[in-house]
């Protein structure tokens, strides 16, 4: 079996552990969510009630185990029902309209921030002791920062007192989200600021994993070798260091994924950017579980995806990985 | 070291051992400047709510109180009831710390207990256990502790240390074990179990105390992880936000419009604090790696041969260890980590 096969069969099995702990939770907890979401929105149907008795396992319809298949059919279907405080809409629908945002910001401004922040690694780890050494600390202050908190700092800083950027929001109001130029031109400018939160906020991490693994890797032998043979030094540091050294980093890449991509969804809140944590934060507030328990899911699910995408990189750029494969 | 050191009343007077002044010397500044920001908000937090001449919840109703910047009578300036925001900052400071080290405790315990067991018991529980393990780390914590909360009808500090911990503990499990791995192999540890130690005294006597740098580390990491996450947590409003933490503040100041109203001394204390404790951590931590990394600080120094097994991945020394003996299963088990990649063909670990 190939090592992605092999990965890709990890994946499922944690998306499966994730989807277990989904359904377990609200069974588990003391309480009863159904009538707090009834005395919440006195206007939902007696089935929507039943719907949600059976979703969130309270009335007991039938054994855990035919709950339990039955959740994993709706699930397989991208079925998370009926979402109780924009009722009727359904959860998917409501997803389908955040996730594109969220993806694509995040998605991004993270691509940028590992490639700026790598690329600072490589010449702190060169250069030990040089400039850059010296603005680590000040980067690891900013790393420290929660990202709202650096969302709202830079909210005050250039947009409600420098007017350089807009207060929050997705696009400007009344244009009609769409593929043309005035609302492209738009999104694109209101998602800058949040854009350089990320960006700004992960750097430092980024940045500092690579100095340390160039580091170790220039104590090898191997790039003493290359020194003493008269390589040139961007030879040395990119071919025999750099190289070696991103392997490591793209899996640190992979693992500190899921903290991004939380940090990144609460920043959404304080510009009421229109994603999935705005979502996530009007699910919060008006105890509308259904819709929390979806927006895990997807979040989840994500952060595999990109993991397996990392292991897909990971294997193209190691020679030893490709070597592995082949005799496999 | 059966000398008796002397102890007497005034230990001030007591000289110092030349390990411990030498252990304080020998930390890379990076450390010191961390530990001693940490502890002003540790001494913030344990004399700060003593210290505060109002309540932090009283609603002062005075005209003009509302929205005060801050003068001599408020340093820090009121909230929009007119909240002494310097009393809160000082009683968040304390429970935001209160729960940060609970939830470090209880989760570095559970991460050397799992590392430990992992490492030790091998074979099948091994590869069960860092199974586990893997999929907790790759499953987003903050999203899964929002559905944990969000169905708990009571958001107190407790209910919150309970869950934060039973979600922080991964990472360091994933070093203690590859720690604990290479610490069982070594001589001292064979020589204690052929003198008929009982495991229990191998784990606790041999091997966890040869783990302290690294428990130590990864102790830094979870309480850092839980600050951010409390504070994230409190701030889209779960969380007790009847008492003052750092992130219930922060909650308050954004539901209330203060960045609208310009009121920054609403927001900025409590953010600013969260990333000076969160700046301390970080520096205490890069500290304690330099420490037990001679090459991040110097490179291919004469001491860095010592090092020479360390995989560059390995942020504290995590020393080679031979890989275990797999049984099928667990082998079978092991083929489905990313680590599996980087085995060789005839069962030799690692990536050199």
């Amino acid at each position: 079996m190939s090592f992605i096969v092999r990965r890709v069969i990890f994946y499922l099995v944690a998306a499966w552990v994730a989807l277990t702990i989904n359904f377990f939770i609200p069974r588990a907890m003391p309480g009863n969510a159904v009538q707090a979401i009834m005395a919440k929105f006195p206007n939902l149907t007696p089935s929507a009630y039943r719907a949600l008795e059976a979703m969130l396992g309270v009335g007991h319809p039938g054994s855990i185990w035919h709950q339990y298949w039955a959740y994993l059919v709706n699930v397989s279907h991208l079925n998370f029902g009926t979402d109780v405080s924009q009722y009727p809409a359904s959860v998917s629908s409501l997803l389908a309209q955040t996730i594109p945002w969220t993806i694509t910001l995040v998605g991004t401004a993270t691509v940028i921030a590992f490639a700026i922040g790598t690329a600072l690694g490589i010449m702190a780890g060169w250069r030990r002791g040089g400039w850059l050494d010296g603005v680590l600390p000040g980067l690891m202050f900013f790393q420290a920062m929660p990202y709202f908190f650096l969302a709202l700092i830079l909210l005050e800083l250039l947009a409600v007192r420098a007017h350089i950027f807009p207060i929050g929001q997705g696009y400007t109001g009344g244009l009609v989200p769409g593929w043309h130029w005035d609302f492209i031109n738009s999104a694109v400018y209101h998602s800058l600021l949040p854009a350089l939160t990320i960006v700004i906020a992960s750097i430092a991490g980024w940045m500092l994993q690579m100095r340390n693994v160039m580091l170790t890797t220039i104590g090898e032998d191997y790039v003493l070798a290359a020194q003493a043979k008269g390589l040139p030094d961007h030879r040395v540091v990119w071919t025999y260091a750099t190289r070696n050294a991103l392997l490591p980093q793209l899996q640190g890449f992979g693992l500190a994924l899921g903290f991004v991509v939380s940090g990144a969804i609460v920043m959404e809140i304080v510009f009421s950017y229109p994603g999935i944590g705005l979502l996530l934060l009007n699910a919060v507030t008006s105890n509308d579980y259904p819709l929390m328990q979806a927006i895990f899911l997807v979040i989840t699910f994500a952060v595999l995806l990109a993991n397996l995408i990392v292991d897909m990189i990971i294997v193209v750029a190691d020679p030893r990985a490709r070597a592995r494969e082949g005799a496999r | 070291m059966t000398v008796a050191l002397p102890v007497s009343a005034e230990p001030a007077t007591v000289p110092e051992t030349p390990q411990q002044l030498g252990l304080w010397r020998r930390l890379p500044t990076k450390a010191k400047v961390g530990a001693v920001m940490m502890g002003v908000f540790i001494l913030a937090a344990i004399i700060g709510p003593l210290l505060t001449t109002y309540d932090p919840s009283f609603q002062n109703p005075a005209p003009g109180l509302s929205l005060h910047p801050p003068d001599a009578a408020h340093l820090l300036g009121t909230t929009q009831s007119g909240q002494d925001v310097l009393s809160q900052l000082l009683v968040g400071i304390r429970l935001t710390l209160e729960l940060a080290l609970s939830v470090g405790v209880i989760a570095t315990v559970l991460s050397v207990v799992v590392g430990v067991a992992a490492a030790y018991l091998g074979g099948i529980w091994d590869e069960v256990l860092s199974l586990a393990t893997n999929v907790f780390l790759v499953i987003p914590a903050l999203p899964l502790l929002i559905i944990l909360l969000g169905y708990l009808p009571q958001k107190g500090q407790l209910a919150t240390i309970v869950v934060l911990s039973g979600l922080g503990w991964p990472w360091g499990a994933r070093l203690i074990r590859a720690q604990t791995l290479a610490i069982r192999g070594r001589d001292f540890v064979a020589a204690s179990r052929e003198t008929g130690e009982p495991t229990w005294r191998i784990l606790a006597v041999e091997i966890v105390p040869n783990e302290v740098s690294l428990i130590a580390a990864s102790f830094v990491n979870t309480v850092l992880y839980a600050i951010g996450a409390s504070v994230a947590l409190a701030f889209i409003g779960l969380a007790d936000l009847t008492s003052w933490s750092l992130g219930s503040m922060l909650y308050w100041a954004q539901s209330q419009q203060a960045l609208q109203l310009g009121a920054w001394w609403w927001f900025v204390p409590p953010g600013l604090a969260v990333a000076l404790i969160g700046t301390a951590l970080v520096l205490l931590n890069t500290g304690i790696d330099e420490l037990g990394n001679p090459r991040l600080r110097k490179a291919g120094g004469a001491g860095a041969g010592a090092w020479r097994g360390l995989r560059p991945t390995d942020p504290t020394p995590v020393l080679q260890a031979a890989p275990p003996r797999r049984g099928r299963l667990a082998s079978f088990l092991h083929s489905f980590s990313r680590s599996s990649l980087l085995d060789d063909h005839n069962g030799r670990g690692g990536t050199r």
